[in-house]
């Protein structure tokens, strides 16, 4: 590093060169270092999203053959095969519930969320670790409890929980209705409370380090999107899950205690239950002040690792950088004031309804700026094709062509056609689902030299690129078709109707569409861990990147820097910046080392640059001379 | 020592704050957004009609006074631990933790004087949510009081004084938090009964 702060002598990098005596349990398990932590989120997160994955095609299975003897599935699933070599209707249910509730929460927040905000909010911001590392292992440890719970309900003999993974009341309050509202709804619950404590410790976290320990230099003009996003996404989680805890608070009273928040008036049997006066519409309220929010959780991180990508691999400055902030700023502050829309056709005042399409729609906007930004930043540039740009790119389309629907789906009277149908589904699988995971996977093959000091290969990389990208649109483009139609989602079967057993082709092809997608996963899963041991060495910054995270060493110890953290010095986009040598200037290059690149703005800057280094190198000299 | 933590505080950002805190208020967010849940649901289910009337436990004006005695006792040790005057630290803080434990004693007899008025947990929605309400403010009130107790601990053991407030600052900062969350609860009972 050519800067002049950089000191010989600092205490605080002495203080953290004594930590370096972790054993096995203190180093991989009980953790306290970021990167570990976020290492930790990340194999959970591919552990759940391979069990999600695999229930989508077992229920896929169901819907694209539904005659198909599965008696071959019976040393896995036992007895949620019939008889007759069928899929279990209830289980089907289960089925849908839990790989709703996998992905959203498991895989999308906290494999997302949890894997990037960890490991890359201190490298990128410069910080020697989170504000608490005893609380990152604690949210680290609370979602690997729920996870454990979670597995645990898939096994029981009631089977997990079935109510769809909103867990609507009065279907998932009452254990009578469905075998899935037992027991297994109970684990949900308790997984779900541990998943909120785990989330909201984390969030705490991100936010404080962001605010808080920023090296010396980095404004929050001079963040990373990465890091804006990653900082907006948990200001949205602290604000909404516990919104979701107080609705899951209640349900158990309505479940265990006998209390009527969300039942009234229900007969069972031709027995009338005891509980008057709940509202389930109120659990809908509660449940989409978190749900939608949870959308832009999940979202919001992928496109922030897209902006880094997208502007690394096009050689070129993100486009409209304050644009950006100021969209997810705006996507932020939306997310809390649409969540009816998911509620129009629940009995709600139709000119409420009016309202909440209107907050919907706007939410267009800031969604068009950041679409426009990335087509911007990618036109004319000097395009390096690395896996996780293709990623990047592949986010995008997604992103467009999913948010299209959205436009349709936001409308309220044209929801009454669309809602809860295949539409929807496909919706939010594009737009969500397959956006969020592409962002995931692009994050993992960017950062994996950082992660692991070794390169994936690139050639797997874009097989599994293709394969994944074609096989999501074959799986999700048709169900539009489906959805129009109206056939409605989370049914176990459609055959049985006329208006949509012609679509018998169709299902087919998507099931099969989705068997190949979720086949070609297992390339990633091979090249990620092949690559761990025996990948190509990693350059110290091998995507040729601004941010701070490629100036720590190839395999960066605890407290990330040896020596003093650096100062940061100019915006993390100076890509193919005109008169400078290199088409890169990391942030920590000094503008005044830069004098053949600087803008006219910048060179004044220069001055005040100078007398600040001059101000520090004194204190520096200052204080060493006291303390020898 | 002091020297060091000069020359750290020199690499550091001059606007930060203490981490440990931040992260306080950022946790009295999240209590803030539980109840502003909490209270929402109440309004929306309120307007729907089917809502049992009932008269709020008188006690609640008598606990709400001794939360807010607690407090202000409080606030005189932290000012006293400022000054460095242990002895009455130590006397505000005995105080506070001993009105807190009333405060929570109040809260249960609370609930013994609905059961009194025929209101139930289980029941109508309107008697359901008091004690929610009551019940999920009293878990947090005594994780205040835990708090307040081990500061209480290190205050006996020299700990607490004025270079070293970080602790008693947030000890403070959350019980007044949790006395305002009470207030606001019972205004808030009190407006939409």
């Amino acid at each position: 590093m050519a800067t002049a702060s950089v000191a010989t002598h600092d205490t605080a990098h002495d203080h953290h060169d004594h930590e370096h005596h972790d054993n096995f349990v203190t180093k991989y398990i009980f953790s306290t270092d970021h990167k570990m932590i976020g290492k930790q989120f990340l194999l959970t997160g591919i552990f759940w999203a391979l069990i999600g994955g695999l229930l989508s095609v077992l229920f896929r299975l169901q819907l694209g053959f539904p005659d198909m003897n599965l008696e071959w599935l019976r040393p896995l699933l036992g007895g949620w095969i019939t008889e007759t070599g069928q899929l279990d209707q209830t289980f089907y249910l289960a089925l849908v519930t839990m790989h709703g509730t996998i992905m959203v929460f498991f895989v999308l927040t906290a494999g997302l969320s949890g894997t990037f905000s960890n490991f890359l909010i201190p490298l990128q911001i410069g910080a020697r670790d989170m504000a608490s590392g005893f609380m990152n292992m604690l949210s680290y440890w609370f979602f690997f409890i729920s996870s454990v719970i979670m597995f645990i309900s898939l096994f029981i003999k009631t089977g997990p929980a079935g109510g769809g993974w909103v867990v609507y009341p009065p279907l998932s309050a009452l254990e009578q209705a469905i075998p899935g509202s037992g027991l297994g709804m109970t684990l949900w619950l308790i997984a779900m409370t541990f998943f909120i404590a785990s989330s909201l410790l984390g969030g705490i976290n991100y936010i404080t380090t962001v605010i808080n320990l920023r090296t010396k230099g980095m404004s929050f003009s001079r963040l990373p999107l990465t890091i804006w996003a990653f900082f907006l996404t948990a200001v949205i989680g602290l604000l909404s899950f516990p919104v979701l805890f107080a609705a899951a608070l209640l349900l158990v009273f309505d479940r265990s205690f006998g209390t009527s928040f969300y039942l009234s008036d229900i007969y069972i049997g031709g027995e009338a239950l005891p509980n008057t006066g709940g509202s389930p519409v109120l659990y809908q309220h509660l449940f989409w002040f978190l749900g939608h929010p949870e959308v832009y959780i999940v979202l919001l991180p992928a496109l922030g690792i897209t902006s880094e990508v997208i502007a690394t691999n096009s050689r070129k400055p993100i486009f409209g950088y304050k644009a950006m902030i100021i969209s997810m700023l705006g996507i932020t502050i939306l997310s809390f004031i649409v969540w009816a829309h998911h509620m129009f056709v629940s009995g709600m005042n139709p000119f409420l309804g009016s309202i909440f399409m209107f907050l919907t729609l706007i939410i267009a906007i800031p969604s068009a700026v950041k679409v426009f930004n990335y087509l911007t930043t990618l036109w004319r540039g000097n395009l390096i094709f690395t896996p996780a740009m293709l990623f990047s790119i592949g986010l995008v389309s997604f992103f467009i062509s999913g948010g299209l629907t959205g436009i349709f789906l936001g409308n309220s009277a044209i929801d009454i056609q669309l809602h809860d149908t295949y539409f929807v589904v496909a919706h939010f699988h594009l737009v969500m689902g397959s956006a969020s995971f592409f962002g995931l996977v692009a994050g993992v093959y960017h950062w994996f030299p950082k992660m692991f000091g070794r390169m994936m290969d690139a050639r797997l990389g874009y097989v599994h690129f293709w394969l994944t990208f074609v096989g999501v649109y074959m799986v999700f483009f048709p169900m539009h078709y489906i959805g129009i139609a109206g056939f409605p989602r989370r049914y176990y079967s459609w055959t049985g109707f006329e208006f949509s057993n012609m679509y018998t082709d169709l299902n087919m092809f998507v099931s099969v569409a989705a068997i190949i997608t979720f086949a070609a996963q297992f390339i990633f899963l091979f090249n990620f861990f092949y690559s761990m041991y025996r990948g190509r060495k990693a350059t110290q910054n091998p995507w040729r990147s601004n941010t701070l995270e490629w100036t720590t060493p190839i395999h960066p110890g605890h407290g990330n820097w040896p020596g003093e953290i650096p100062t940061v010095y100019r915006w993390p986009y100076d890509y193919s910046k005109p008169g400078a040598k290199e088409d890169f200037i990391p942030q920590t290059v000094p503008l005044s080392a830069t004098p053949e690149s600087n803008l006219p703005h910048e060179q004044e800057l220069v001055k005040l640059e100078l007398e600040i280094m001059k101000e520090e190198s004194e204190a520096l000299v200052a204080n060493e001379a006291k303390e020898s | 020592m002091e020297k060091e933590l000069k020359y750290v505080d020199l690499v550091e950002q001059p606007i930060s704050m203490h981490p440990k805190k931040f992260a306080l208020w950022l946790f009295m967010v999240t209590v803030v957004m539980i109840f502003a849940a909490l209270t929402s649901a109440y309004i929306v289910r309120q307007a729907e009609g089917n809502w049992l009337e009932y008269d709020l436990p008188e006690i609640f004006w008598f606990t709400s006074g001794i939360v807010l005695l607690s407090s202000v006792f409080l606030h005189w040790a932290y000012i006293s631990a400022k000054k460095d005057n242990l002895l009455q630290l130590r006397i505000g803080m005995s105080i506070a933790v001993a009105l807190g434990i009333a405060f929570l004693v109040g809260q249960w007899y609370s609930w013994v004087a609905l059961v009194d008025r025929q209101v139930f947990f289980v029941g109508n929605p309107s008697g359901s949510f008091l004690y929610v309400f009551t019940g999920l403010h009293g878990l947090h009130l005594i994780s205040g009081v835990i708090f307040l107790i081990i500061v209480l601990i290190s205050s006996f053991r020299y700990k607490v004084h004025s270079q070293s407030m970080d602790t008693m600052e947030m000890a403070t900062s959350y019980w007044h938090f949790l006395g305002g969350l009470w207030i606001y609860l019972f205004m808030f009972l009190l407006l939409n009964h």
